[in-house]
């Protein structure tokens, strides 16, 4: 679980995310959706303890200043909208750099990381890539070792920027139905996310940002209104809702 | 389903015993080879006299055994510290900066060096004080400030744009102090054979007493970038990344950096200013070997201190009487080498 009482994210003057104030809980997934430049990564990084921040972030309702940088990591896994791949270093080797957190400092890994590991790669079906160089996989193999390597990190909360940013449709779905699965597991999901759609039909709860402060927040069916995407996407769009769920579908103006 | 293998390569067993073998048939042969010829089976019975309790006859004669262990083992031990640490701090250096193109002299180490060897050959010299000792103090006191110079303006922006930034600081300090060391140079063009010299690297002179001075440095500096070889793999997630993953991304970036520079600065008083081997080693093992820092650093270090024995026989065989500067051989061997290294590895990752 993971919770923040009136996060105020500040870039020099600016703030990035004002006043944010959520909970997300085991076994949930939540989405921070909004325009560019709304706050979502800047939230998404506080709450990894990337950025610094006033208010409270309380991760299973420990205050996360007072954890410090390693107890933070062994509870919350960050993956950047864009991680760093190095292209020699094999699947494996990737994947078990996850396991940092729970390593000493000069250390090296034991027996129980490299079974962490192991089992990080079964569970997003990457056992035939171990030996693979990361620079050798498609984009949707890639993305799956940098959730494979978050896995290995073995935190209760998986924080994810943009997760499927460069993948075509269909691995869209792949990933985030993995991470669905995940999520069914027990993790805490959050994520930000461009695609409004995929963001109602997965998250459960949708909070909606602009400049920095929080518009509007609940199911897909509050959030995803025609008026509330006019008003802060300044998009023309058409909301089609049914028993599969709620649909943003974009119209010429 | 069976498990995967989940295995970190780190130097390997055939790698670390090419290096080893490498490492061991280049000194042999710095040792061995000179206008004194002595065999290697010599030089090994007259090692292993000093060894106690095996009662191994010393085999050479006075002048031979004072060619071995007075004039070329000192010399041969120096270029393989020095070798080795170059090439591990810029092994180091690569990681820590995320740059392929980092060398160990990055962060004006060599300038400040050359800046503080000028002044003290011309003015400790002009003034008869000088001892065995002050041109090396005095390059390793110019390193270690130039670098603090660097590391402070490279700071001043900010965490942020902190890696960019100290690579430019350390390109403005490379720049001036080279101006100033030109200058103060051109002033006093007497003594302009000796501060050329210095400047161009070499090992004629060296002594045990150099290896004294230079080896703690080196092993101390060595050990402490050989055990931060997984926190260089680390680092080369980024910042971001290497921080979400637990790790202080400023305070292992500052020690790794700290290390790196005391080793070269040391490296640098006793030897000069040796161009390409931080360069060229750290990348032929990437090629040939694998680009994590686990084998990278520890292969570096072995694999540097051979090359630069090779080279520096080399310089000493190929004009004899007369010696090259080494620096001429390392980027003369080194270039062409590593042309062929990165042709013939192309395409195989």
């Amino acid at each position: 679980m993971i919770e923040t009482r009136n996060l105020l994210v500040r870039f020099g003057p600016v703030a990035a995310v004002c006043g944010l104030s959520l909970r997300a809980e085991a076994g949930g997934w939540t989405a921070l959706i909004g325009p560019n430049g709304a706050g979502k990564t800047s939230a998404l990084r506080a709450l990894a303890g990337l950025a610094p921040y006033e208010g409270d972030v309380l991760i299973d309702g420990r205050d996360a200043r007072r954890l410090g940088r390693r107890a933070v990591a062994r509870l919350v896994a960050f993956v950047p909208q864009k991680p760093e791949t190095p292209p020699a270093l094999t699947v494996a080797e990737y994947v078990l750099l996850g396991r940092t957190p729970h390593i000493r400092y000069l250390g090296g890994e034991g027996r129980h990381d490299r079974e962490a590991a192991a089992q990080a790669l079964l569970r997003l079906e990457l056992e035939r890539f171990a030996e693979r160089p990361l620079g050798s996989l498609s984009g949707g193999e890639l993305q799956r070792a940098v959730l494979a390597r978050a896995l290995a990190q073995e935190a209760p909360v998986l924080l994810l920027d943009e997760p499927t940013t460069a993948l075509d449709l269909g691995r869209q779905q792949l990933v985030l139905e993995l991470v669905d699965t995940l999520r069914r597991d027990g993790l805490t999901v959050v994520t930000t996310m461009h695609d409004l759609t995929l963001a109602g039909q997965y998250a459960e709860r949708l909070i909606l940002l602009d400049e920095g402060s929080v518009v509007a927040e609940g199911t897909a069916a509050e959030v995803l209104s025609a008026p509330n995407v006019a008003e802060y996407y300044g998009a023309n769009v058409r909301v089609v809702e049914d028993q599969g769920g709620v649909f943003v579908l974009p119209v010429r103006r | 389903m069976p498990t995967p293998r989940v295995e970190a390569r780190g130097v390997g067993l055939r790698a670390g015993l090419v290096a080893v073998a490498f490492l061991v048939v280049s000194l042999a042969i710095g040792l061995a080879v000179g206008p004194v010829h002595i065999g290697v089976g010599a030089i090994l019975r007259s090692a292993l006299s000093y060894v106690p309790f095996l009662h191994v006859n010393q085999p050479l004669g006075a002048v031979d055994h004072a060619v071995l262990w007075q004039l070329r083992a000192p010399r041969v031990a120096l270029a393989a510290l020095v070798g080795g640490m170059l090439a591990v701090a810029g092994a180091s250096y690569q990681g820590v900066f995320r740059n392929p193109l980092c060398d160990p002299y990055l962060l004006g180490v060599a300038g400040g060096a050359g800046l503080g060897a000028t002044l003290a050959i011309i003015y400790a010299s002009a003034a008869a004080t000088g001892s065995t000792w002050t041109v090396p103090l005095a390059a390793f006191a110019g390193a270690i400030a130039a670098v603090v110079v660097t590391y402070a303006l490279g700071r001043s922006v900010g965490a942020t744009y902190m890696t960019g930034a100290l690579i430019l600081a350390g390109v403005t300090m490379a720049t001036f102090t080279a101006a100033v060391q030109t200058f103060v140079q051109q002033q006093h063009t007497q003594q302009l054979q000796n501060v050329y010299s210095w400047l161009l690297g070499g090992f004629s002179t060296a002594t045990w007493h150099d290896v004294a001075i230079c080896a703690p440095y080196v092993a101390v500096s060595s050990l402490a970038l050989v055990l931060h070889r997984r926190v260089l793999d680390v680092l080369s997630l980024g910042d971001d990344e290497a921080a979400s993953l637990g790790i202080d991304v400023g305070r292992a970036r500052l020690t790794i950096v700290v290390a790196a520079t005391l080793g070269t600065a040391a490296a640098v008083s006793v030897s000069g200013l040796i161009a390409f081997v931080g360069i060229i080693v750290p990348h032929t093992i990437r090629l040939l070997m694998s680009t994590s820092y686990r084998a990278v650093v520890p292969l570096s270090l072995i694999a540097g201190a051979g090359f630069l024995v090779l080279a520096d026989v080399v310089a000493r065989t190929v004009l004899s009487p007369a010696e090259l500067p080494i620096g001429v051989v390392t980027a003369f061997l080194g270039a062409p080498f590593f042309a062929i290294v990165l042709r013939t590895s192309r395409g195989a990752r």
